[in-house]
């Protein structure tokens, strides 16, 4: 489908692998970083591939890149960069605070001057987990908005998108400009091509200061959860059901 | 001693079983402050007032009860403009709302719009002086962070299934009010709310929930673990992403780091290997069961009760006995 030249931002987050056993560092405040591995957050490779396939549709369109956070997230938006965005913009901050609300103040400064049709964010982060940076700065901004949608049309200067709720989903519409989170299954995130990484170090990458107010949460403490009690196998095959019927029903009272 | 603002999530003109845990954590925080009202916000089509005594008995000194035609769907400016307007009128130490799809749009929304900050995916809270403390899961819950939350309101969405809806009768003093802003002129605006297939109970609600992986072989299969959540007739299906991933299931049944965050009573994980990030989406499950042809799946080590064989011969013998011990109850 064709649509006018669209200008589109993408607001991505440096996170660590999830595939490990966290240590929470000395000042009981933040993660032990050793040996973490950290990538673009999986939405919001998805929301950069959002953004790349309808640039495709049209030649005239431009998508830029915006991760908030130290230099390294610099390497983020190099992926984002190499899978094929045009521009990248580090808006630097010492560290990623957990507060929702300074980061979408921080981002809606950058973002309000840029005219953009369409801003998209992952509909969350595993590491904070927290999920409110779309909309607080779709709020901030004034801008339409519609959260975690799986799928998206866009044409004539309005948008159609799905949403998927307990048990139900949602068929949403909407005028451009807006702002977007994405949910799993709109797409999947193409990997970056040979071409493409050299091609990203040559791409704009901007760096200006955040403007991050103070925060209103503050993490007190991060622990691990206890440990769920070793796990037992209580037989095998179907004459292990008799066995597990009793269990639930006499342990752990679930029947 | 302060009044706590409740957003009671509704679907048509039905209160969801989240909508009443979030009146039941105020009641909560509102007796953990020494006792100040609750509020509830209650809106939908005409027939949502009808539901107010519903949130009243939960324990809402005062329902909030705005009725319109334009509120058959979600409409989340309509819902923002208006709960923000009574939040803001209404001088509430804190507003809690769910960690639904729906809590998950609106809470950012209101909070942004009052200019103070949310925690969603609430475990507990307290009250200390001028701070609210929560825990909240984060890096797929493998840490708890406690956080303190200097802002008025403190803006919390709970996590689902955390809080038992209970019963504490109050006044429950019905206030008729109308939407902030005219659905009709709402920018964005859902123009259909599709049911999932027939009747099924909700992942996130429900209190057993019986998950199927790549172990099935087939799509087809998946009528095993539907006659088992049959069988217990309070269960809803689940899948993995692999299986999402192979359009077996719709991606709204995955489970795991990316899909729903589920934690029933009783999870049954049926052919599932156990990967991390399906682990991430149910390891907070009070009870788990597994049933895998490999010993060596890591299911195994998060599971109360493992079970090693072919979920083909397995599955169906349970579904037998659990049949035969429902009958007996």
């Amino acid at each position: 489908m064709e649509i006018p030249a669209v200008k589109i931002a993408v607001c991505v987050k440096r996170v660590p692998d999830m595939d490990v056993r966290f240590r929470i560092a000395a000042d009981t405040l933040s993660l032990d970083e050793a040996g973490l591995k950290f990538d673009i957050n999986d939405f919001d490779a998805w929301a950069v591939e959002a953004a790349l396939q309808l640039r495709e549709k049209n030649a005239g369109s431009e998508v830029t890149v915006i991760s908030l956070g130290p230099d390294v997230v610099q390497e983020t938006i190099r992926k984002a960069l190499s899978m094929g965005a045009d521009r990248g913009i580090q808006l630097k901050a010492d560290k990623i605070p957990f507060d929702g609300l300074a980061i979408a103040k921080a981002l809606a400064e950058e973002l309000k001057g840029g005219s953009y049709d369409l801003i998209f964010f992952g509909k969350m982060s595993p590491d904070s987990s927290n999920g409110v940076v779309g909309p607080m700065t779709a709020e901030m901004l004034g801008l339409p908005c519609v959260t975690a949608i799986s799928t998206l049309e866009i044409a004539n200067g309005k948008g159609t998108a799905k949403r998927e709720l307990e048990g139900a989903q949602e068929i949403v519409e909407f005028p451009l400009p807006a702002v977007l989170t994405v949910d799993e299954g709109l797409n999947t995130a193409r990997y970056p091509s040979l071409k493409g990484i050299m091609a990203a170090k040559k791409k704009p990458l901007e760096v200006k200061a955040a403007q991050l107010p103070q925060p209103q949460v503050t993490v007190r403490k991060l622990e691990l959860p206890p440990e769920r009690k070793a796990g037992r196998i209580i037989g095998e095959g179907a004459a292990a059901v008799a066995e597990l019927v009793t269990l639930l029903q006499t342990e752990a009272k679930v029947l | 001693m302060a009044n706590i603002f409740a957003f009671a999530e509704s679907r048509g003109t039905d209160v969801r079983k989240v909508g009443l845990e979030a009146v039941t954590a105020a009641r909560m925080l509102a007796d953990k402050s020494g006792g100040g009202e609750v509020h509830a916000l209650l809106l939908g089509p005409p027939g949502i007032s009808g539901k107010a005594s519903q949130l009243a008995q939960h324990g809402a000194d005062v329902v909030i009860v705005v009725e319109h035609d334009g509120l058959a769907n979600y409409s989340p400016e309509v819902a923002t403009a208006t709960a923000a307007e009574r939040i803001k009128s209404g001088g509430y130490r804190a507003a809690i709302f769910s960690t639904s799809a729906q809590g998950r749009d609106l809470a950012p929304r209101v909070a942004a719009r009052l200019g103070v900050s949310v925690v969603t995916d609430v475990l507990s809270f307290e009250i200390e002086g001028d701070t609210v403390v929560v825990r909240h899961p984060m890096n797929i819950g493998k840490v708890i962070a406690t956080l303190a939350i200097s802002a008025t309101p403190a803006v919390l969405a709970m996590r689902p299934n955390v809080i038992s809806p209970a019963q504490n009768a109050k006044a429950g003093r019905v206030e008729n009010a109308q939407p902030a802003l005219d659905p009709a002129t709402a920018r964005v605006r859902v123009i259909e709310t599709r049911k999932g297939s027939g009747g099924k109970l909700d992942l996130a609600e429900a209190p057993v929930v019986i998950a199927g992986g790549r172990g099935l072989k087939a799509a087809e299969n998946f009528k095993l673990v539907e006659d088992l959540a049959s069988a217990f007739g309070n269960a809803a299906v689940g899948a993995t992403r692999a299986v999402t991933d192979d359009g077996w299931r719709p991606h709204s049944d995955q489970i795991g780091q990316t899909g729903r965050l589920v934690s029933p009573e009783l999870y049954i994980a049926v052919g599932i290997s156990g990967a991390v990030q399906h682990l991430a989406g149910m390891r907070t499950s009070k009870t788990i069961v597994a049933v895998n042809k490999d010993k060596d799946a890591p299911i195994f080590k998060v599971a109360d009760y493992g079970i090693v064989g072919d979920v083909f011969e397995v599955i169906p013998a349970l579904t037998e006995a659990v049949r035969e011990a429902k009958k007996h109850h």
